[in-house]
């Protein structure tokens, strides 16, 4: 088991998220960069609905009362083992008693930990995917213990690595169903613009700090997903991310793709990037 | 009963999903029609994850990533078009228990106010109507309902409460509907039912309630709110078939 002595700033256990119960009012959750997080089981063997730790700035730091193998992806937070600096994108092996801890964040912004087998956390609807009101908790905790499954053979793995962190700045996207209700210089703004992520990010949303002149009304409550863009009465762009509701009421102007998804998921405060328009 | 046929459009959503949209209304006919052409998928064997419906369209969620967008879309519209398209019927109506009580109404005596109904006034009309699921959505668990009487239209709070409490009832616009947990919201309260909208025990049926099925609230006090909050574990929602 693991003992968790700092939770970190926003530390969660994810994995592939609940679908197909999004008819229900369910959230989708998951890892925010699945890239991330899938390559972090792949290294280990893991199956790909493993659940893993995603930490979001600031790393925990955690005990490990028993031996395993873990590999940490994403974003570059100098991982550390015993205080010595440790290599992310490979196995590594942990005895009893080892203290894994984090420093400066010098690449993006989530980082993902796997663990052998998984960490076997309660299941709520077939996910481990923390959220709150469903999970008993909705982050890491000082003092929560972690479980794992210690019997599991290591075999390593034959990944070759061509891609590790995988942060786009082109972000690619379909036109939204309300993106032909914008006049043309919006959408020249939109194909054009260099945006910027404002200070207002979480699981359930990325607002960007551009204004968009708007004069678009609501529309009636409709269907959205992780990667749905909103545009607001105010004229602000709201992409939607992992946690976010399942329907909303605000034109709905462009789809971001699954791998974009990733990209702004590693994105932090003051971030720059671009649309591409996927016809 | 009769069968509609509207204009529909059809469109890619994402790499995996198609989103098909109706004339932008809430009206039971569109309602009906979406209701039937879901029907109509999810019983035509393709390999989905889910089909979504809102009020006027339908997310078609694939499984993988559809490579001839076009020609899953011609599959879909003449699917639509066929004679023997499946009929949508949903005949159950869920009965609710909602305390109306001013302890849970906090803002009935502000709504009676502002429109000149009295509180009790304001209370019939509510649970008098029958209303129709129309989705779920915001919450998971929350029923996007139809048919609420139109002198109980009430504007959403212009500042939102922090924590609306699980089981709040609220009327938004021209919406009414129940928070099932706790959460931040702009609609105003009138009551609130003790029973649970979402059950984390069953996978296949998170909540109780579909789209096309109905509702209707019945009044009970505060100790009756307090008997069945004390008896969840054994409280099964009661429920009749309309005959129309």
């Amino acid at each position: 088991m693991i003992k968790i002595i700092k939770p970190g700033l926003y530390s969660t256990i994810q994995d592939k998220g609940r679908l197909g119960i999004q008819s229900y009012g369910v959230p989708y959750s998951g890892s925010m960069d699945s890239f991330s997080s899938d390559l972090a089981n792949k290294i280990l063997n893991n199956s790909e609905d493993a659940a893993v730790i995603e930490i979001t700035m600031v790393g925990p730091v955690l005990e490990f009362n028993d031996e395993t193998v873990i590999s940490i992806t994403g974003a570059n937070l100098s991982p550390l083992l015993n205080n010595k600096i440790i290599k992310m994108y490979e196995p590594v092996i942990i005895k009893a008693n080892d203290l894994l801890s984090f420093g400066g964040l010098k690449s993006g912004l989530r980082t993902y930990i796997a663990i052998l087998g998984g960490f076997k956390t309660e299941k709520v609807y077939g996910s481990r995917s923390m959220f709150k009101n469903f999970t008993k908790h909705f982050k890491l905790n000082v003092n929560d213990i972690l479980t794992f499954n210690n019997n599991i053979l290591f075999k390593s793995s034959k990944i070759t690595l061509t891609k590790v962190l995988d942060i786009d700045k082109q972000i690619v996207a379909y036109k939204g169903p309300e993106y032909d209700m914008l006049n043309s210089n919006q959408k020249e703004f939109i194909s054009s613009n260099i945006f910027k992520i404002s200070n207002n990010y979480n699981r359930m949303a990325i607002q960007l700090s551009d204004l968009l002149v708007n004069n678009l009304k609501p529309i009636i409550t409709s269907i959205v997903m992780p990667g749905t863009v909103q545009l607001t009465p105010a004229g602000s762009l709201i992409i939607l991310m992992k946690d976010c509701q399942t329907t909303g009421g605000y034109p709905r102007i462009l789809q971001v793709e699954e791998k974009s998804i990733n990209s702004l998921a590693q994105l932090k405060k003051d971030s720059k990037f671009s649309f591409s328009l996927k016809i | 009963m009769i069968k509609h046929k509207f204009n529909l459009t059809y469109r890619r959503f994402n790499s995996k999903s198609i989103l098909i949209s109706w004339p932008n209304l809430i009206d039971n006919d569109v309602l009906f029609d979406v209701l039937s052409f879901k029907k109509s998928i999810n019983l035509s064997n393709k390999p989905l994850l889910e089909v979504i419906n809102a009020y006027c369209s339908l997310l078609v969620i694939y499984n993988l990533t559809i490579d001839n967008i076009y020609n899953e879309i011609e599959a879909l519209k003449s699917l639509y078009l066929q004679k023997n398209i499946h009929v949508f019927e949903s005949r159950i109506i869920w009965k609710i228990p909602v305390c109306y009580d001013d302890y849970y109404g906090i803002d009935l005596g502000n709504i009676s106010k502002k429109i000149n109904i009295k509180k009790d006034k304001i209370i019939q009309l509510h649970y008098q109507n029958t209303y129709k699921v129309c989705f779920l959505g915001f919450l998971p668990g929350f029923l996007y309902l139809s048919n609420l009487n139109k002198k109980l239209y009430f504007p959403r709070k212009f500042q939102p409460d922090l924590n609306i409490i699980k089981g709040s009832v609220g009327i938004g616009g021209n919406q009414t509907g129940v928070y099932p947990s706790n959460s931040p919201g702009g609609w105003n309260i009138i009551g609130n039912s003790p029973i649970d909208f979402v059950d984390k025990r069953n996978l296949d049926k998170i909540s109780f309630a579909s789209p096309g099925d109905s509702i209707k609230f019945y009044p009970i006090d505060i100790e009756e709110h307090n008997y069945i909050l004390n008896n969840l574990n054994t409280y099964t929602i009661e429920s009749e078939v309309s005959n129309d």
